[in-house]
């Protein structure tokens, strides 16, 4: 076929773009992926019976100020990553700066505590299922970030991946944190950065696969 | 070069928005900018040169979406050429007939090949293992240059039918180029 064949079939009736068509899918999928992981939350996993109560409690918002932040970055990275030639700028550093800041306050916490209390204030009582439920409930997510990418470019699909996981498992957690107990910080600094990170690596190691065009 | 990023770039933007005829010249000047982009780094696979500028052609019309208008066409396209070209490259593990090392450079408008070229697949043979739903609205919108409308009415289906019917068949005949590449 002659290439001069090709650009006049491009060309023939070309369609006007729908600039508002890809946020549209943006917010679709996050929506999408959002009421899938509540319900899994609610439904399957059932919410913390003291939820009314922890409400009032200022270290509920800043467990759920930590999850929305680190998922609203990671999709700030998707975006990036899903045109060709966008750099990633400044979002890697943003994802740092909030994982600093709240190791800095759980070893502050860890430092004033009575030696006794250190353990259950890291560990508390369910360290060994957190990161493993946030990766169950980021899965609507995961896939509807995947969706999303399959309809972009994404040219560097190991980090694309990755950062559709990140930001999978980030909102993953601020759904999965209706269920759980566990209000300290160095609790959430650690196991719940271990659940986003699980996702993470799944979308690092798949997203050749996936989204490959 | 300046001159040239611009050019394009003002062709692509009337292209994005329903232009044919920018749009026709947008391709036609980009291709000639791929195939000698392409040639200097494929020169162990001369007979494939031509291949992979269609196939890129192809995936710069079917991602044109992505393009966003703050951005340096040469960035977003040169992104699109590494990506096909490590691509083609990595699934017939013959790295080796890369000849030049794939830097981010912007001499990619500076030269340009209009040699008319053909590639090696016959697309009228690919166009038939479509779907009817997505073959028939390429044949009379893109091919026989019929409008939506029309190809709507022929074919019984709904104009946005048509449209996706377009776009999915220029996604899957993408998919099938590169398998045969």
């Amino acid at each position: 076929m002659k290439t001069e064949d090709l650009v006049s079939l491009l060309a023939t009736g070309v369609e006007p773009i729908d600039v508002r068509r890809t946020a549209r899918r943006y917010v679709l999928a996050l929506i999408g992926g959002m009421l899938g992981a509540l319900a899994i939350t609610v439904g399957i996993l059932h919410l913390n019976r003291a939820l009314s109560q922890e409400v009032f409690e200022p270290m509920f918002w800043v467990r759920e100020a930590y999850c929305a932040t680190l998922g609203s970055l990671g999709l700030v990275a998707v975006t990036r990553l899903a045109r060709p030639g966008i750099r990633l700028g400044v979002v890697p550093a943003g994802i740092g700066a909030v994982l600093i800041a709240m190791w800095t306050f759980a070893a502050l916490i860890l430092v004033m505590a009575p030696a006794r209390d250190r353990a259950h204030l890291l560990l508390g009582a369910t360290a060994a299922v957190c990161p493993f439920l946030i990766t169950l409930v980021a899965a609507p997510l995961f896939v509807a970030f995947v969706w999303i990418l399959r309809g972009l470019a994404p040219t560097q699909l190991r980090s694309a991946g990755a950062a559709l996981g990140f930001a999978a498992g980030s909102f993953g957690a601020l759904a999965y944190s209706l269920h759980c107990p566990e209000l300290t910080a160095p609790f959430i600094g650690v196991w719940y950065l271990l659940g986003m990170l699980i996702p993470t690596a799944i979308g690092a190691l798949f997203g050749p696969r996936l989204m490959r065009w | 070069m300046q001159l040239k990023e611009d050019r394009l770039r003002s062709l692509l933007i009337r292209g994005l928005v329903g232009d044919p005829s920018a749009y026709h010249l947008f391709l036609g000047e980009l291709s000639a900018h791929l195939r000698s982009f392409l040639r200097r780094r494929m020169s162990r696979l001369p007979e494939e040169t031509e291949d992979l500028v269609q196939e890129l052609l192809l995936a710069i019309h079917n991602q044109r979406h992505t393009y966003d208008l703050e951005q340096p066409l040469t960035a977003w396209v040169q992104a699109i050429a590494r990506y096909k070209l490590i691509d083609l490259l990595r699934h017939r593990s013959r790295t080796d007939g890369l000849h030049d090392p794939l830097d981010d450079d912007d001499e990619l408008f500076a030269v340009a090949d209009t040699e008319p070229a053909e590639a090696r697949y016959d697309l009228a043979k690919l166009l038939k293992q479509l779907p009817d739903r997505q073959r028939l609205p390429i044949l009379y919108v893109k091919i026989e240059g019929g409008s939506v409308a029309d190809a709507a009415k022929r074919t019984g289906m709904s104009e946005s039918a048509v449209k996706v019917g377009i776009h999915r068949g220029l996604k899957a005949l993408a998919v099938k180029i590169r398998s045969i590449a």
